[in-house]
């Protein structure tokens, strides 16, 4: 094995598996977790869990993952408790009851690590406040015959083992509870009502969001923990509409984060010219972050982008049907064209009509000479429909709504450029 | 077993009769010490349309909520053919107000009437296509066939409520609870809604609802409970919407006044 080859193999492999692993598992309870607005639930475990840390290593001295484990999702879920205490007795809301419990419950955790931290140098704050994932490292045998053995697996670090098990653990509970979680998500009250009791689901999530928020510690810490969780999670639901396809998603956009941060944070600050690399559980969070931001702006149905698109697509047609329905009028009353400083007027201002008028133009609908402007065929074909639409919703509000006369035109006027066909339809059937 | 069960608890308790699809027997609903149900009697008709109707805060949501066992009585009692809940939930229905969910949740038309039938499903297992085509056929029941695949915030408040109304038929119940089905809804969704409940009642199930309008009460329900707090009447229409017991359910209010002598008007004219 070459020098290199057994660098990845040694350093780079398990950090990037762990980080992966820790990635997929918290984006699949993240999806849950963001849609019944408990994202910060995440963070409150994640940083309750500090005190119950500390505890099972003065208690068991030792830093075992599993003892770590234990105490760890033994205080998170007394977090879990806790706020759901505060915010019955307390009478105040989940955020502000999540506030109080784990900031108290972090506070213990500082002090009690500081007091263990003098006896015991080997458990390091930074480690588990900003985690690590460069040392966890596998030193496999470096020839390749001696590598194929068993022992070489029983050299795998335990934390990577430990994030295997979170994986499986989640997927499973994801998967085999999938349409329950769904259902009490979406409807507490309905889901209660079957059998399919929605508290027993809420206190399932939590346990498994305390479990996998433990088990990815060693990959990101306590506080970073959160953006694996909300990231790739939010990034999906902007781009999909399904529960099933936003699961999908969330899982691959980690895998992306969480390999993707991984290079960025090991040969990014080289290409930049620095000499040293930075640390990846950082790189990490911060790619799963920016991917929010760039899919806030630019997903295709629900970003800032597509949506200012969309309006504007909306204010040109009404602009041009405006245009067309009152060059429509002036026909009926006997004027074939139009001047264009009387359009100006009705638009509201020259550049206005101006700029209807080349729109119109350029799908063919009105033709413009010297004296003014007039429909083409197909551009009285539109009006007639828009105005049609018109009478027929001004006709709806008057006799079905009850709008007076007078504001029924108004409100027509702006409801004609929106009313989709199908229900003009099935209204025009009566 | 269960029938041993039921046995018993209709001897301990002669008040349940096990022919009334729902009775209630001394429910009293308190929140944080303050009482919003006192002392209600009640037991459905069979194979009947009952509205609940009374002012704001009358309790009739949480009344409902209360014999689904979403919200703790102080005391009191429920029994469903004579049987406690538990043992019948497969055959009672519920379709929450439609402001209680969040209409942005990443699932289709279908999807929500699917969760209909996740009781009879089971747990841990996934809906099965013969789920899914009961769920199709519901929606064909609301005249929605067409919206399977859309996502349900792209549906009106209408399109919204008749999937909820899928939803419920999906749950193939003997005995359904609505709570305000008719809440802001178009005319056609009305229509809609109302042509299902007397299919429902014509195949002999019962449907409660909480209602807030009392001129179509008496055109769209047979039995009528009045409640404010305690039940003030219930029973068949005719005899229930007189003034005398509208006055005591709505009290002076100035504003329902004339909706209330429109409606008594309205019945006496009719």
């Amino acid at each position: 094995m070459s020098p290199e080859v057994y660098r990845l193999v040694a350093i780079d492999l398990p950090a990037m598996l762990g980080g992966l692993m820790a990635a997929v598992t918290c984006a699949l309870l993240g999806n849950f977790l963001v849609l019944r607005r408990q994202a910060l639930m995440g963070d409150a475990i994640s940083h309750s869990v500090l005190p119950g840390l500390v505890v099972a290593f003065l208690v068991a001295q030792t830093r075992e993952p599993l003892v770590m484990l234990l105490g760890a999702a033994g205080s998170g879920m007394i977090a879990v408790l806790l706020i759901e205490m505060v915010r019955r007795v307390g009478r105040v809301d989940p955020g502000a009851s999540m506030g109080v419990v784990f900031s108290v419950l972090f506070a213990l955790g500082v002090l009690l690590l500081e007091k263990a931290a003098v006896r015991h140098v080997d458990l390091d704050a930074d480690c588990v406040l900003y985690g690590q994932p460069e040392y966890m490292t596998w030193l496999p045998p470096a020839q390749w015959d001696a590598f194929f053995s068993a022992s070489t697996l029983r050299l795998v670090p335990r934390q990577l083992w430990i994030l295997a098990g979170a994986l499986v653990l989640c997927s499973g509970f994801v998967v085999l509870l999938f349409k329950e979680l769904r259902i009490a998500s979406f409807d507490p009250q309905l889901a209660t009502a079957q059998g399919i009791s929605a508290r027993l689901m809420h206190y399932l999530l939590m346990v498994v969001v305390a479990l996998a928020t433990v088990a990815a510690f060693e990959a990101v810490g306590s506080i970073l923990v959160i953006a694996m969780m909300i990231g790739p999670a939010v990034s999906a639901r902007l781009l999909t509409d399904r529960l099933v396809s936003q699961v999908l998603v969330s899982v691959l956009l980690a895998g992306v984060g969480a390999i993707g941060g991984y290079w960025l944070a090991a040969l990014g600050p080289q290409v930049l010219g620095f000499s040293h690399s930075v640390s990846s559980a950082g790189m990490i969070a911060v790619v799963c972050t920016l991917m929010v931001g760039v899919l806030v702006l630019l997903a295709p149905r629900h970003g800032v982008l597509s949506h200012r698109l969309r309006q504007r697509r909306l204010a040109r047609r009404v602009l041009v049907e405006d245009l067309l329905t009152t060059l429509l009028r002036a026909q009926q009353a006997g004027d074939a064209q139009v001047a264009p400083d009387r359009l100006a007027s009705v638009l509201g201002g020259a550049r206005r009509s101006e700029r209807a008028i080349e729109l119109a133009m350029r799908d063919g609908l009105v033709q413009q000479d010297t004296t003014g402007v007039r429909l083409t065929e197909r551009g009285e074909e539109v009006a007639s429909r828009v105005l049609e639409t018109h009478r027929a919703l001004q006709r709806y509000l008057v006799e079905e709504v009850g709008v007076r006369e007078s504001h029924a035109h108004e409100t027509a006027e702006r409801l004609e450029h929106v009313v989709d066909e199908d229900v003009l339809r099935r209204s025009g059937g009566e | 077993m269960s029938d041993v069960r039921g046995a018993s608890l209709l001897s301990a308790h002669p008040e349940h009769s096990a022919e009334s699809p729902l009775s209630i027997h001394a429910m009293t609903v308190a929140y944080r010490r303050r009482p919003v149900l006192w002392d209600v009697d009640y037991d459905a008709p069979a194979g009947a349309l009952v509205a609940i109707v009374g002012p704001n805060g009358a309790g009739k949501s949480t009344l409902i909520k209360a014999c689904l066992g979403l919200v703790a009585m102080a005391s009191g009692r429920v029994a469903f053919w004579g049987r406690p809940l538990r043992e019948v939930r497969g055959r009672i229905g519920y379709v929450p107000q439609r402001e209680s969910v969040d209409w942005e949740f990443p699932v289709s038309a279908l999807d929500v009437v699917c969760m209909g039938r996740y009781r009879k499903i089971g747990w841990f297992r996934p809906v099965s296509r013969a789920h899914k085509e009961v769920a199709r056929a519901c929606l064909a029941r609301v005249g929605m066939e067409e919206y399977a695949s859309r996502q349900i915030s792209q549906l009106s408040g209408g399109q919204q409520q008749r999937v909820f109304l899928a939803r419920a038929l999906a749950q193939e119940a003997d005995l359904y609870f609505m709570d305000e089905p008719f809440a802001g809804v178009d005319a056609a969704t009305e229509r809609a809604i109302i042509e299902v409940l007397r299919e429902l009642r014509s195949a002999g199930r019962t449907v409660i609802c909480v209602h807030h309008d009392l001129a179509t009460a008496r055109e769209y329900f047979d039995h009528v409970m009045l409640l404010n707090m305690r039940v003030v009447a219930a029973g068949p229409v005719e005899e229930v919407l007189t003034a005398e017991n509208l006055r005591k359910t709505y009290g002076g209010r100035l504003t329902l006044l004339s909706e209330v002598s429109e409606a008594v008007a309205r019945g006496e004219g009719g």
